[in-house]
């Protein structure tokens, strides 16, 4: 490798034997730790396996034709799952399209992922129920929906209240990839200006489809918001508890009224863009095993082990992942393709005569065959 | 006796953004020097002392951004109203319109709305510079998800602006910016129908013209000058480009046997393309005489000292209507 970007500073709580450390320049961020239970570090492990496992059926199921697509994260599940416990309870989430682990922590049923994939539907949650909005395929464009929305939060009077029931914030996600996108820097000036309860979650996974990070930014991607007036740090994306912490005290101060942050969280993407990708064609495994040697589950096992967590616990897990697996794949064969008005639904709110024309004519058509075809 | 007011198409404009603004704290007005300024065309003019900097703003000059945040602020339960300053500077935000806010009710099986107004100043005949005397309505009027609608009256910019706000989907509300300071009375209790439903401007039997926005006066002119020459024209005024009335211009052919349609915009897969399109397959066998469309020429928007050649005129309106008479 011609540079090993983990150089640069970064928050970084957990080695790789899976020590806890707080440097004294992050005592800040190392405060959130003390927010943390057993219970919690449990959770963490149990939904990063949980969303590995998931990410490795889903593989599976697109390669036996059951998806049309599937988009891995694996690699990434330190940054998603810490990062979206770290998200408030009143909080926004929106998402670019491979944040299976954020979906994970708020409640997205993980079967909504495998539909909006396999070409069921575009997803099918509410995002207002969520708070996690809908996956968005063009790159960037929702970091500037996450920014009108929190402009919005702004106006509602929900920022800087104090009141923790009231006062929320908008974390938008977003590769190192979708930065170079226009819609971005534009999203960082209207927050800057607007001062924003917002905080960009970048995931620097090192690889846009085939090209480096370095095809993306001349500058780290954590200083990339500067010049905006969107200050910035870079956090050991493999490491949960940094991405947590981090992420919780960027949003409290969104919350709190003090405008808008970046956080890029260094990772790795593991596999491939998506499964209609061959990264052996232009990247070497060397690479790949270093970053494997990375791993943020791993790591974090390391971490519970340390802290006397028995065997017992990772064997259930391990059970819990085996269930998860056959469930997905029992559902998935049983899903059905949806009926062909669904396409013409909510094009519209309100009546339209060229939907309610071409709805009637195809219905008609379809008829015409007497349920002789599909 | 109606509450009647004489006002030019940008006022009428600026009353019924007012009134929408009173009526729903939730409208929300921005775009390039909208607040302070009023506006480039002053439409905006007056809203930053009534309502306040929360309730209308100055955007940076990034029109994705006006649009993209426009639709984050719609999914947070607002009713922004977007301004983009000129018809030429739309392009830039062309993704967040029709890959972002045309499909999101749809992408999200109707859990988020999208009430969403974006007012575009359009059209030529002003002998602007290059990029400020755009027809780009055709692209929007292509994109499912979208309404497009433009007024040719100041009654009608009255009423149709406030129906496009109340609308919980996109409007795509295009006004005609060299008749924004065109006179008319505005009848302040009485909205003159729904927002999507064409008119019939002057009756007459012998060919059908329809046309929309800027194009209208240009219409009545020919259909005067024909009627002096003994021609009776029926005008039609479509109001909306999409959806389009076409129950009413399919009546109107039915009884003519003739169309000609016109508009500022490039001919080549336009309005009138659709409406000629459409009239062919409604009413084939009344139709006396093939449509003739009237547009501008498919050649980049022309330097201002030939886009008078370029904008369709009432002679050549006449042209086809001789035409479709001889045919």
């Amino acid at each position: 490798m011609s540079q090993d970007p983990t150089d640069l500073p970064m928050v970084q709580f957990l080695s790789m034997e899976g020590e806890v450390r707080v440097p004294a320049q992050w005592a800040e961020y190392g405060e959130y730790l003390k927010n943390l239970t057993e219970a919690d570090y449990l959770k963490f492990y149990r939904d990063m396996a949980r969303i590995r496992r998931f990410d490795n059926e889903a593989t599976a199921l697109q390669r036996q034709g059951q998806l049309g697509l599937w988009v891995p994260a694996i690699g990434q599940e330190g940054a998603q799952i810490g990062s979206g416990y770290g998200v408030g309870p009143n909080d926004h989430i929106f998402p670019s399209y491979r944040e299976h682990g954020v979906a994970l922590t708020h409640g997205i049923d993980l079967m909504s992922i495998l539909k909006m994939l396999r070409g069921v539907n575009h997803g099918g949650w509410n995002p207002d129920e969520t708070r996690f909005h809908l996956y968005a395929i063009v790159l960037g464009t929702q970091v500037l929906h996450a920014t009108g929305y929190a402009m919005g939060v702004k106006f509602d009077g929900k920022v800087g209240t104090g009141n923790k029931d009231e006062d929320l914030a908008v974390i938008s996600y977003m590769g190192d990839g979708a930065t170079a996108e226009g819609d971005v820097s534009e999203a960082f000036l209207f927050a800057a200006v607007n001062e924003s309860p917002i905080v960009f979650f970048v995931q620097n996974n090192q690889w846009a489809i085939s090209s480096r990070s370095s095809a993306q930014t001349k500058v780290p991607l954590y200083q990339r918001g500067d010049g905006f007036g969107v200050p910035g740090v870079r956090i050991d994306g493999n490491d949960v508890l940094a991405s947590y912490a981090v992420t919780a005290k960027h949003m409290d101060d969104a919350r709190a009224g003090k405008g808008p942050s970046l956080i890029e969280a260094l990772t790795y993407r593991i596999g491939a863009h998506t499964t209609s990708d061959d990264p052996t064609r232009y990247r070497e495994d060397e690479e790949v095993e270093y970053w494997k040697a990375r791993d943020p589950i791993t790591r974090f096992e390391k971490f519970l082990r340390r802290n006397g967590v028995a065997q017992d616990f990772f064997d259930e897990v391990e059970h819990a992942g085996e269930l998860l697996s056959a469930e997905i794949r029992e559902a998935t064969f049983a899903l059905k393709n949806p009926p062909i008005e669904n396409m013409f639904k909510h094009v519209y709110s309100e009546q339209h005569p060229v939907i309610d024309e071409q709805l009637a004519w195809l219905e008609g058509y379809e008829a015409s065959f007497g349920g002789e075809q599909q | 006796m109606s509450n009647m007011v004489e006002l030019p198409i940008a006022k009428a404009i600026t009353a019924g953004l007012r009134e929408a603004m009173r009526k729903d704290d939730k409208v929300l007005m921005f775009g390039e020097d909208v607040a302070q300024l009023g506006g480039v065309f002053r439409v905006t003019e007056g809203l930053l002392d009534e309502f306040g900097k929360n309730r209308i703003f100055d955007s940076p000059i990034a029109e994705s951004g006006i649009i993209g945040t426009a639709i984050g602020l719609a999914m947070r339960g607002y009713r922004p109203v977007a301004e983009i300053q000129f018809d030429g500077f739309i392009f830039p935000a062309f993704d967040q319109i029709t890959s972002q806010l045309a499909r999101l009710q749809n992408r999200s099986e109707g859990f988020t709305k999208m009430p969403v107004v974006i007012r575009v100043p359009y059209g030529g005949g002003i002998g602007a510079v290059e990029h400020h005397s755009e027809s780009p309505e055709a692209y929007f009027a292509h994109t499912p998800g979208l309404r497009v609608i433009s007024p040719s009256t100041p009654n009608d910019a009255y009423w149709m602006i406030q129906q496009a706000i109340e609308s919980t989907d996109p409007v795509l509300f295009f006004e005609p910016k060299r008749r924004y300071w065109q006179k008319g009375m505005v009848n302040l209790d009485e909205a003159p129908g729904g927002m999507h439903q064409a008119r019939v401007v002057v009756p007459g039997n012998d060919v059908t013209l329809v046309a929309y926005g800027p194009m209208m006066n240009v219409a009545l002119e020919a259909a005067a000058l024909g009627a002096e020459e003994g021609k009776s024209i029926e005008v039609i005024d479509i109001r909306s480009m999409s959806p389009i009335d076409f129950a009413t211009i399919v009546d109107s052919v039915k009884k003519t046997g003739r169309l000609v349609v016109a508009h500022e915009a490039s001919t080549f897969v336009s309005i009138s393309s659709e409406i000629a399109a459409r009239v062919a397959e409604l009413a084939f066998y009344h139709l006396e005489a093939p449509p003739i469309r009237v547009g501008g020429f498919d050649v980049p928007y022309p330097a201002a000292k030939l886009e008078e050649k370029f904008l369709p005129d009432a002679d050549r309106i006449l042209d086809a209507i001789d035409r479709v008479l001889a045919f």
